[in-house]
């Protein structure tokens, strides 16, 4: 109890109202939080690899989300404990920052808490192990610098480049075409990237969805595509060579932003008024015309009239675009968001070669393509799926697939997948702790058994004796001393990762396990746990 | 130690079996309940809603059915999804789609039980259902050459569809109705084109085509009743009061006189746009929104026909038909394109007037009057028509058929059961499986007919040994017949997209092994 008495029996009041709080001290707070994080860790366990099952969540609203992305599948968890919270933060950050590798991270993490459980129980002191796998960490990472390949691509050549995004598609449900996926991910990636800069910007790539075809008939558009049709029936369904006039002022009269009233008292005020609100309309129109626009995208809405008028003069316009898309089509076409018809000159309009309106099955869905863009730098995945939930699960795994590309574009070193990298860096911890002298030494072989289940778990996924596998790896590793020897999830009948393609990248290697130590560590060090009890 | 709770109070968790048992009985419960309903004797539902007045709707085709129902089951709510797809896409097969997945589910449940795991159960279905596709692209037919027999093809397609159907006592009628609109549509899918009215009354063999354009109103009070080679300007414009669309405007007048000055004023603008119109030279003119009293006036003097507040689909509908373009300014009478018809005329359906466009300029359009005992009656027909349309439209397209009668379902199971004898490993049980849930629907459609399922299908299966071979369950005779004879056919998109969406939605269930549930989010209480 957390009462003191002073020389007139008082007592100290060191937390409020503390019989309503639950308080854990000590060994017992490490063991809950360690018994929290793993249970986190525990479920997506199961998710990993390419043959790893998935998650059904269903939302406080009933809706379905069926996912094998561990961030997405920790997102939508409904967690309350605190330590699980920070295991979602953890594979949120990893999603910011890589998108890739967000389940393999919180299994690391689970295993380096489980281990650290191991060395609490042995009487080492918390903060010793957190060094200790500090230590490891930077072992580990290092050794991953040293084995990493460096692996040539270049825009003709990315066959290397599918390869990983491969990889990286192989535990989604996408997997029955990986490769056209992966192709598609890497041609969007190779089209918006700054290869000088070695840099992409993933918002110049447009991931729509819509219900209904095949999976496969998911398709790269070197353009935009927008979900929304032509503002009169019977405008012209495809345009070519088309200047677009790219407004964000509605075709309508203007309402002036300060308070103002037009009284009509008279006559003829009534019919001025009537005759300049006509030539308002006509005014408009003709702007456009004038400047050579073939096509306007509005962001508001038109009036009747108006919609009529351009209709009349052989001028489609298309309405109530979103803003985002709104800046897409003026990024890819070149042209410039104009705000006043006023401000309309032939410089500010977007150019693309083909705009054309495409439906969709048996129900009234239109969507408007526009192609061959002046500055093609923007283009859209546009995916095809039986359903909703295959639709959102394909955008999470093209997003995973681009980040990958993404990331071999700003460092193009790789490491082997399947458990390999892992296994590798497990050897060479182990190795390296018997260097440390000191209480240390323990923890970095703990690391070095928490490295190997992720493997483990890889193995135990695929229907393999998950001991009996690693032992076999793992000699095989030492006996060759080559590093590129993994679990063969796929039943191929070969261990060599290279042999079948199974790459990851390095920084996204390196950042797990520097994520999940960081975790680890941060909830190791703490030692006592305050909190509201149940009311 | 406790484990600390994890999640929120109210969110729950299942693991491993636990949950692939919640997703498999959930989907099955949800097959079994539109399974009754498959095949040309399957049975129809009637669903009642919660809500107001508690109507009822009285269906056979499963997406309605599952579309109305509210499911808690989060497995059970794909499947509902894949129908509602499957409408969208193809029209048909809505409940055939769901029936598989669930015949696929109900094996692969029998496989895990055996200790098979669920990844390489999806292997085998995978496999299974490319053989499938592959046996059935290998007898399909195509007579998109031949235009008289494409026609027949199409005949016996709708006909198939409609015999499931409220309506397949006349569905030699119907299909033809439906086979006509097709072809009107040469080959745009656009079935909006096709406009369906439902009138209560008559029986449903009373229900026709129409090659003209009927359309749901009633002529003006003083207006010609007949307009023999009518000019129509096809409108959407205000008449009523045509406002000052200029923002902040607003009439102030300080006497009597000006309000009647005003008033003038506005009336003899709303003079000049009628006269603006009759410039065009019309006789007839269609506004989608409200006429007033006076314009109409006007346009009953001048002798035109003013109809006023067509819905917005049926202005699109017209401008299709009669060629003419949607205005809303009236100012350059020569360049606007107006719409022709050779006659417009008030007819009589049942009891109610109707106005009726014959002689249209392009026929791309037309209308489908239905007729029939009762509102449900009606509406179970229109949703039966759709069906057919839209699976005639999608054929027209894709001129590929294959017969029916649960032809292709053995002709499938056949190559996929070939398929799993040549494949080792344990991938094979789930490839059996595939083909045994294959079988299930013809076996299904038996027993739905009061047939000996057993029987039938054995001595189907016997049938199908031969090379080439055209049998099927004719359900109306009650024994295994050439398909290609009964004229039973099917369209291939159709059963593609069955077997594909099926395949997909019992594999992403199979995938699960856990489900979380968040707590239901809380109702703000509206007192």
């Amino acid at each position: 109890m957390a009462l003191a008495f002073d020389e007139f029996g008082r007592p100290f009041i060191i937390l409020r109202e503390q019989d309503q709080k639950t308080r854990l001290r000590g060994i017992d707070a490490q063991k809950a939080n360690i018994a929290a994080g793993k249970a986190v860790a525990r479920i997506l366990r199961s998710s990993l690899g390419p043959k790893g099952m998935d998650k059904m969540l269903q939302g406080p609203d009933g809706d379905v989300t069926i996912s094998n992305d561990g961030a997405t599948i920790l997102e939508q968890m409904d967690v309350d404990n605190q330590i699980a919270k920070l295991m979602v933060e953890l594979s949120r950050s990893q999603d910011y920052e890589i998108g890739d590798g967000t389940t393999g991270v919180v299994v690391m993490a689970g295993a380096l808490l489980e281990q650290a459980e191991r060395q609490l129980d042995r009487g080492i002191h918390p903060i010793r192990i957190a060094e200790g796998y500090e230590t490891a960490s930077r072992v580990a990472v290092e050794h991953l610098e040293r084995i990493a390949q460096k692996f040539e691509f270049d825009v003709n050549n990315y066959e290397p480049l599918v390869q990983t995004c491969m990889t990286t598609l192989s535990s989604k449900i996408v997997n029955r075409c990986k490769r056209s996926l992966a192709e598609i991910a890497v041609k969007a990636v190779l089209a918006v990237a700054d290869l000088e800069r070695r840099d992409v910007n993933l918002d110049l790539i447009k991931v729509e969805g819509k219900v209904g075809g095949k999976l496969e008939d998911t398709e790269l558009i070197y353009g935009i595509l927008v979900d929304k049709d032509m503002s009169h029936p019977q405008m012209p369904k495809q345009i070519e060579d088309a200047h677009i006039a790219i407004l964000t002022c509605p075709f309508e009269p203007p309402k002036p932003k300060t308070k103002h009233k037009v009284d009509i008292d008279t006559v003829e005020k009534f019919e001025t008024l009537r005759k300049q609100e006509q030539q308002y309309f006509d005014e408009m129109v003709q702007k456009c015309k004038d400047v050579g626009a073939t096509l306007v995208i509005c962001q508001w809405g038109f009036d009747d009239e108006a919609n009529h008028l351009l209709m009349h003069r052989n001028l489609p316009a298309v309405r109530w675009v979103g803003g985002v898309e709104l800046e897409l089509i003026a990024i890819a076409t070149g042209g410039r968001i104009v705000p006043r018809f006023q401000e309309l000159t032939p410089e500010k309009l977007g150019k693309a070669g083909m705009v054309r309106e495409k439906s969709f099955g048996t129900t009234k869905e239109r969507m408007l393509y526009i192609e061959h863009c002046a500055n093609s730098k923007a283009v859209t995945i546009f995916i095809r799926g039986g359903n909703k939930m295959m639709i959102e699960e394909t955008k999470r795994s093209i997003h995973d697939a681009l980040c990958v590309a993404r990331n071999l574009i700003r460092n193009n070193s790789i490491v082997y997948g399947g458990g390999a990298a892992e296994i590798t860096c497990s050897l060479a911890v182990d190795a390296a702790g018997d260097k440390y002298p000191g209480v240390e030494q323990y923890a970095i072989r703990a690391f070095a058994e928490a490295l190997d289940s992720v493997p483990m778990a890889l193995a135990e996924n695929s229907g393999l004796q998950p001991i009996e596998t690693l032992s076999a790896v793992k000699s095989q590793q030492i006996k060759e001393n080559i590093p590129f020897y993994g679990i063969d999830c796929n039943d191929v009948g070969t261990n060599d990762m290279r042999e079948q393609n199974v790459f990851e990248t390095l920084i996204g290697k390196q950042q797990q396990i520097l994520l999940a130590t960081q975790v680890v560590k941060m909830i190791l060090k703490i030692d006592d746990v305050i909190s509201n009890s149940e009311y | 130690m406790p484990i600390d709770k994890i999640f929120k109070d109210d969110a729950s968790e299942e693991k491993g079996e636990r949950a692939r048992m919640a997703s498999f009985i959930g989907a099955m419960a949800v097959a079994d309940l539109v399974k009754s309903t498959l095949g040309p004797k399957g049975m129809d539902k009637i669903l009642q809603s919660t809500g107001r007045g508690h109507s009822v709707t009285v269906t056979n085709d499963g997406a309605t059915i599952l579309k109305s129902l509210h499911i808690d089951n989060p497995a059970a709510k794909v499947l509902v999804d894949i129908s509602k797809v499957q409408d969208d896409e193809v029209g048909d097969g809505t409940t055939s789609v769901v029936v598989l997945a669930g015949e696929l589910l109900r094996e692969a449940e029998k496989l895990v039980t055996s200790k098979i795991h669920p990844m390489t159960i999806i292997a085998g279905y995978r496999m299974a259902a490319e053989c499938a596709r592959d046996a059935l692209l290998k007898r399909v037919m195509d007579n998109k050459e031949n235009a008289e027999k494409f026609r027949s093809d199409l005949m016996k397609i709708a006909m198939t569809t409609l015999c499931s159907k409220i309506l397949s006592q006349d569905k030699e009628h119907f299909a033809e109705m439906a086979v006509d609109a097709i072809f009107r549509l040469k080959g745009s899918t656009n079935l909006e084109s096709i406009q369906i009215i439902k009138k209560p009354g008559g029986s449903l063999r009373d229900s026709f085509l129409d090659e003209g354009f009927i359309l749901d109103k009633k002529i003006g009070i003083g207006q010609p009743k007949r307009i023999e080679n009518a000019k129509i300007l096809v409108a959407n414009t205000a008449m009523d009061t045509d406002k000052v669309k200029i923002y902040g405007a607003r009439v102030r007048v300080d006497s009597m006189t000006k309000v009647a000055e005003i008033e003038g004023a506005e009336k003899e603008k709303m003079k000049d746009k009628v006269n603006k119109i009759l410039a065009h030279g019309i006789n007839c003119f269609v506004n989608r929104q409200l006429i007033y009293n006076f314009p109409e006036e006007l346009f009953a003097d001048a002798g035109v026909l003013a109809i006023e507040h067509a819905d917005f689909e049926g202005i699109e509908r017209l401008g299709l038909v009669t060629g003419g373009e949607i205005a809303s300014t009236f100012d350059n009478p020569e360049s606007v394109k107006l719409g022709h018809c050779k006659l417009i005329e008030e007819i009589m359906i049942g009891e109610d007037k109707l106005i009726h466009f014959s002689g249209v300029a392009m026929g791309q359009a037309c209308s489908i009057v239905l007729r029939g005992a009762s509102h449900h009656v009606l509406d179970e027909a229109e949703r039966s028509l759709h069906d057919a349309l839209c699976v005639l439209s999608q054929t027209v397209n894709d001129s590929r058929v294959l017969l029916g009668g649960g032809w292709p379902e053995m002709v499938m199971a056949k190559e996929v059961d070939e398929l799993a004898r040549k494949t080792a490993g344990k991938k094979s049980h789930a490839i059996e499986a595939f083909s045994r849930a294959l079988v299930a629907i013809p076996t299904t459609i038996a027993d739905n007919a009061g047939l000996d399922s057993a029987e039938l299908v054995a001595q189907l299966r016997a049938e199908h040994h031969n090379e080439g071979c055209n049998a099927g369950i004719d359900v109306i005779s009650g024994a295994v017949g050439d398909m290609e004879e009964r004229g039973i056919y099917e369209a291939f998109k159709v059963k593609q997209a069955v077997l594909l969406s099926a395949t997909e939605a019992a594999e992403m269930i199979l995938r699960v092994d856990e489900i979380i549930t968040c707590a239901p989010r809380r109702r703000e209480d509206r007192m």
